[in-house]
């Protein structure tokens, strides 16, 4: 729903979509788009932990993958660390690999 | 060389006995000091519930030991976790360089601001009350938007 392109000039098909909602009557979506901001720059986290669990769930979706970073606004630094951080929580069955 | 730091988490059967628990320790101990290492902290996290089944358990008995020493040490830790029975999972993580890296971005960022405010003719630290109050958090909710937007 509304997680799709809060960039400007995002994919084509969102871009479609939301037209269309703009004819439906109103929910002219692309207008509401907010800056992300990659958390971890935003709170100075240096150091993601993979023992965080609490910080990194919030990365790791209901079905257990890794959250994209044009969903998150992660910038690629932090989440290359974030992704060692999961894959390790995952290892120690903090976090789960799969799960539906 | 041999100021490395790792952490050496290990998962024991949930039924371990407090025996049991302090048994493994008194035994990662003996392999860390005859091996010339030292522990610089244990951490008993206790009973946690599992992410997802491991063998039959659903639950783990967790303990963090951050220990100092070379590499050899570690293989040796890791080599004998592998085949101790009660023992369903362990991860060894080298910290000490990551730990550098955290403080040298921190430090950075400090002199940076400090120089920045400087240059704005401001003291070099932030004054209590100053700057913005309550944007921060608002941020931080807009990213947890896309979180639960996604799922």
């Amino acid at each position: 729903m509304a997680f799709g392109g809060k960039k400007p000039g995002g994919p084509g098909a969102r871009g479609k979509g939301a037209a269309g909602a703009d004819k439906q009557g109103g929910q002219r979506r692309g207008l509401f788009r907010r800056r992300k901001v990659c958390k971890f720059c935003a709170d100075r986290i240096d150091d993601i932990n993979y023992k965080d669990v609490k910080l990194l769930s919030g990365f790791v979706p209901e079905r257990g993958k890794v959250l994209p970073r044009r969903i998150s606004g992660t910038c690629a630094k932090h989440q290359r660390g974030l992704r060692v951080a999961i894959l390790r929580a995952r290892q120690l069955a903090l976090l789960p690999y799969a799960a539906d | 060389m041999s100021a490395r730091v790792y952490e050496l988490i290990y998962i024991m059967v949930p039924d371990a006995t407090e025996q049991a628990v302090a048994d493994m320790q008194a035994q990662v101990e003996g392999i860390v000091q005859r091996m010339g290492g030292s522990i610089q902290s244990t951490d008993v996290w206790g009973r946690r519930k599992l992410a997802y089944d491991i063998g039959k358990h659903k639950d783990g008995f967790y303990v963090l030991q951050v220990i100092a020493g070379a590499g050899d040490l570690m293989k040796e830790l890791d080599r004998r976790l592998k085949v101790t029975e009660g023992i369903i999972r362990h991860l060894v993580v080298r910290v000490d360089e990551r730990q550098l890296v955290a403080e040298r971005a921190r430090t950075k960022r400090q002199t940076e601001s400090a120089r920045r405010r400087v240059a704005r003719g401001l003291p070099p630290e932030r004054q209590p009350g100053e700057g913005p109050q309550g944007d921060n958090d608002d941020d931080a909710d807009v990213s947890y938007d896309g979180v639960d937007g996604e799922v």
